[in-house]
C-alpha cells in the first residue's frame, strides 16, 4: 500500500500517515516502540523540518527538497531485481548482504547466514518477536529524537531496516553489508530506514552500507542508525555514497561506546546530489577509542554536509578525526566537527582535522571545528584548510615531464588517498581506491 | 643545445635578470656562480618554467626549439632536468610510482615504447645504485621526511632515471655535508657524457672540487659579468664576490 496526499505541506502529510499507520495496527499501537514512536511523531510536529535559521542547519538548506510531493512508502511494494541494485552491491566483500528498498528489507535480494547461531543478523520488522527484549533495551536509546527533527521522524516510522546482535564474545566471520535503495522509478519516494546493531561484551563486527536512488525520480532517505558497542568490543562501520542521478540522503549514526571499546567509521561520499551525514558518537566507558574519518568529492552543484559530535563523556578515551574534501564545479560542502569534553573526561586525547581543496572559483566549503572543552587535563587539537592544489608540487611534477591534468589527479589521489589507508577493511579499500581513482580521473 | 639571448625577466615587478647571455654545447659542464640575490635561481626556473616569472625580452632556444613557448612537461620531456633547490615533499606518491609515470611520459614523447613493471624495477634498482640510495626509499612517498642529504640524493636519481640532455642543478651542494656532497657529485659525473651537459649553479667552490666544469660564469645583478675556465672559481674562492663588485661599480663610472 502506497499513501499520497495531494498536500505538499510533508510534516502534515507525515502527521497524517501516521494515524494512518496507527489506526491499521490493532494490538501493535499498545507496544512499548509504538509509544516512543508516537512520543516521536510528537516531537516532529512541534520540530518541523530544520531551517536555516537553526544552528545546525546554517549551510544546508533542506526547504526545497522537503517541498517536493513524494510517495510516504510505508509499505514495500517495489519489486527490484538484483540488476537494479547491482551499482550497490559489492561481490568482492564476501558478506552477509541485507537489502531494503523503500526502507523495507528484501530478502529474496539479501543472502543472510546459513544458519543462524548465536549471532543474529537479520531485519528489524522481523525480530521483534524473538529479540524484543534486545530491541527494547536498545532502540531509540543512543539516537536523540528530543532535538533533531530527522531523528524524529524516522523513529516515528521506524519500522525496519538492518538488526544485527552480536552477543558477548562472538566474532561476525564476514562483514555485515546493508544496502539501502530508495525506488524512484515511478515518482519521487521517501523512505526511512532504521538500523539498530547491538554489540556484546568482547564481541567482533565490522560493517558497509551503501545507500542511493534507483529511478530517474528523487528518492530520498532519511535513515537512523544506532550503535551499542560493548565493553572491549571492535567495531566498524563503512558507509559508501556513490549512486548517481537524483539522491537526497540525510544518514545520522549514533554510536554509544562502553568502556575500551574501539570504533571506526569512515563515510566516503564519492556522488549524490544532496547528502547530510550525522555521526553522534558517546564515548560512555574509560579508555574508549573513536576514529571517524570522512572523504567527500561533490561536483556540479551537489551539496555535502558533514556533522559531527564526538561526546567525551569519561575519563582516558581516545579520538581521531580526518575528514578530507574536494570540491569541483559549483559543489557545496559543510563541516561542522564538535568535540565535547565533560567535566569527568580527565586525560582525553581529541584530535580532529578537516582539510578540503576548492578546484573551481565557484565551489565552497564552511568547515567550522569546534571545541567544548570542561575538564582541564586534556590534549584537544583541531585544524581546517581550505586551500588549491600546491603549486609547488605541481610544479615539481610537471617538471618530471607529466602533463598538467595527470599531474593535479595524482596530487589529488594522493590528498584523497590518506582517508581510505584508514580503512581496514581491504576489498572495500581497494574498490574505493579504484573509484576515487576514476572520480579524480588518475589513469594509472 | 641551449642558446640564451639578452634574456630579461621580472618577478613581482622587480627586474631580476637584466639581459643574459649564454651558449651551452653538447657535453659541457659549465658554473653559474655569484653571490647571493644576483638571480642565479632565477635563471633556473624561468627555464625550467616555473610560473610567477615574466619574460620582459630576449630568447631561449634548446635544442633547436623556442624554450620559452614550451609547457614545463615538455621542457622536461624535449631532455631538459632541473634538479630542485628545495625538492618538494608530496605524501601520498609514492616515489616509484611518479617515476614510472614520469619515465613513461618522457618515453611517450620520445616515440618510445613504455617500460613494463618489471623492466622499470630493474631499471630503478641499477640507477638508484649511482647514488647510493636504500632501495626502501623507491617505496616511501616523495621525499616525505627524507634528509636534506637524502632529497638531494634522490634529485640525481630521478635524474638519472630520466636521462636528460641537460641538468640544471640548483644549488645542489647546499646544505650537504661532506660524505653526502660527495655521493652526489660522483652521481653526476658517472652521468656526465658527450651528449648530456650540465649547469652548476652554485655560490660555493666547494663543488667544483668534485664536479669540475669547462665554463664558469659570474653571475650579478641580474648579469654575466665575468666567464673563464676552471680557474675563476678557485680565484672567486680565494677572493670573495667582492673584487667583482668593485670591477663592476668601476665599470659604471
Amino acid at each position: 500500500m502506497k499513501t499520497t496526499t495531494e498536500s505538499t505541506d510533508l510534516r502534515s502529510k507525515f502527521a497524517a500517515e501516521f494515524e494512518v499507520i496507527e489506526s491499521g495496527m490493532n494490538g501493535g499501537s499498545k507496544s512499548h516502540i509504538h509509544s516512543i514512536r508516537r512520543a516521536a511523531i510528537e516531537q516532529f510536529t512541534v520540530l518541523g523540518f530544520p531551517t536555516i535559521r537553526n544552528e545546525e542547519w546554517k549551510y544546508t538548506n533542506v526547504q526545497s527538497l522537503v517541498n517536493r510531493n513524494y510517495v510516504l512508502s510505508f509499505r514495500h511494494e517495489a519489486v527490484l531485481d538484483r540488476a537494479a541494485i547491482e551499482p550497490f552491491l559489492l561481490d568482492s566483500l564476501n558478506a552477509y548482504v541485507l537489502v531494503f528498498v523503500n526502507g523495507f528489507f528484501c530478502e529474496t535480494l539479501s543472502s543472510l547466514p546459513a544458519v543462524q547461531g548465536k549471532i543474529v543478523v537479520g531485519s528489524l520488522a522481523a525480530s521483534q518477536q524473538a529479540y524484543g527484549m534486545v530491541i527494547r533495551e536498545h532502540f531509540a536509546q543512543h539516537a536523540d529524537y528530543s532535538s533533531d527533527a530527522f531523528t524524529a521522524l524516522n523513529t516515528a516510522f521506524a519500522h525496519d531496516g538492518a538488526f544485527v546482535w552480536v552477543p558477548d564474545g562472538q566474532v561476525l566471520d564476514r562483514p555485515v553489508h546493508i544496502v539501502s535503495v530508495a525506488d524512484a522509478r515511478s515518482s519521487d519516494v521517501f523512505a526511512q530506514p532504521r538500523h539498530l546493531i547491538v554489540l556484546g561484551k568482547n564481541s567482533q563486527a565490522r560493517f558497509v552500507e551503501t545507500s542511493g536512488t534507483v529511478g530517474e525520480h528523487m528518492g530520498f532517505q532519511n535513515g537512523a542508525t544506532e550503535i551499542y558497542v560493548g565493553e572491549d568490543a571492535v567495531a566498524e562501520y563503512y558507509r559508501v555514497q556513490d549512486s548517481g542521478g537524483q539522491s537526497a540522503l540525510v544518514n545520522t549514526l549514533n554510536v554509544h561506546q562502553e568502556q575500551s571499546s574501539t570504533f571506526t567509521t569512515v563515510t566516503a561520499t564519492l556522488d549524490g546530489l544532496f547528502v547530510r551525514n550525522n555521526v553522534n558518537i558517546l564515548l560512555n566507558g574509560e579508555r574508549a577509542e573513536a576514529h571517524l574519518n570522512g572523504l567527500y568529492l561533490p561536483t556540479a552543484s551537489q551539496h555535502v554536509d558533514n556533522h559531527t559530535l564526538v561526546d567525551h563523556a569519561k575519563p582516558n578515551c581516545n579520538s581521531n578525526e580526518l575528514y578530507k574534501g574536494v570540491l569541483d564545479g559549483n559543489a557545496t560542502g559543510v563541516f561542522n566537527g564538535k568535540v565535547l569534553v565533560r567535566p569527568d573526561a580527565q586525560k582525553t586525547n581529541a584530535f580532529q582535522s578537516n582539510r578540503n581543496v576548492l578546484l573551481s572559483e565557484t565551489a565552497s566549503i564552511n568547515s567550522k571545528p569546534q571545541l567544548e572543552i570542561f575538564a582541564d587535563d586534556v590534549k584537544c587539537s583541531h585544524g581546517a584548510t581550505i586551500g588549491q592544489l600546491d603549486e609547488e608540487a605541481l610544479f615539481y611534477l610537471r617538471a618530471r615531464g607529466l602533463g598538467e591534468d595527470r599531474a593535479k589527479a595524482l596530487l589529488l589521489y594522493a590528498f584523497a588517498s590518506d582517508v581510505l589507508d584508514t580503512i581496514a577493511l581491504a576489498p572495500l579499500r581497494e574498490h574505493l581506491e579504484i573509484r576515487v581513482a576514476q572520480r579524480l580521473h588518475k589513469d594509472f | 643545445m641551449l642558446r640564451i639571448h639578452d634574456l630579461r625577466v621580472s618577478v613581482a615587478g622587480k627586474e631580476i635578470l637584466q639581459g643574459i647571455n649564454l651558449e651551452i654545447n653538447p657535453g659541457e659542464t659549465h658554473a653559474i656562480m655569484g653571490p647571493n640575490g644576483s638571480g642565479k635561481s632565477t635563471l633556473a626556473s624561468v627555464l625550467a618554467g616555473r610560473a610567477d616569472y615574466e619574460v620582459l625580452g630576449g630568447e631561449v632556444s634548446f635544442m633547436g626549439k623556442d624554450l620559452l613557448d614550451l609547457a614545463p612537461e615538455d621542457r622536461a620531456r624535449e631532455g631538459l632536468f632541473l634538479a630542485f633547490q628545495y625538492p618538494v615533499e608530496i605524501p601520498g606518491v609514492s616515489n616509484a610510482n611518479f617515476l614510472k609515470a614520469a619515465v613513461n611520459e618522457v618515453r611517450k614523447y620520445r616515440g618510445q615504447e613504455p617500460l613494463d613493471a618489471m623492466e622499470f624495477l630493474a631499471l630503478m634498482k641499477d640507477k638508484a645504485k649511482l647514488v647510493e640510495m636504500d632501495p626502501s626509499m623507491l617505496s616511501r612517498s616523495l621525499n616525505e621526511g627524507f634528509s636534506g642529504g637524502e632529497k638531494k640524493r634522490n634529485e640525481i636519481f630521478q635524474m638519472a632515471m630520466l636521462e636528460p640532455v641537460l641538468a640544471i642543478l640548483d644549488e645542489t651542494d647546499s646544505g650537504l655535508d661532506i660524505d653526502a656532497l660527495r655521493i652526489v657529485a660522483e652521481g653526476v659525473n658517472k652521468l656526465q657524457n658527450e651528449h648530456r651537459s650540465v649547469v652548476l649553479i652554485t655560490h660555493y667552490q666547494r663543488l667544483l672540487n668534485y664536479i669540475v666544469p669547462d665554463h664558469v660564469h659570474v653571475l650579478y645583478k641580474g648579469r654575466i659579468v665575468k666567464s673563464g675556465g676552471k680557474e675563476l672559481a678557485l680565484e672567486l674562492e680565494e677572493k670573495g664576490y667582492d673584487w667583482i663588485k668593485n670591477e663592476v661599480a668601476q665599470a659604471a663610472v
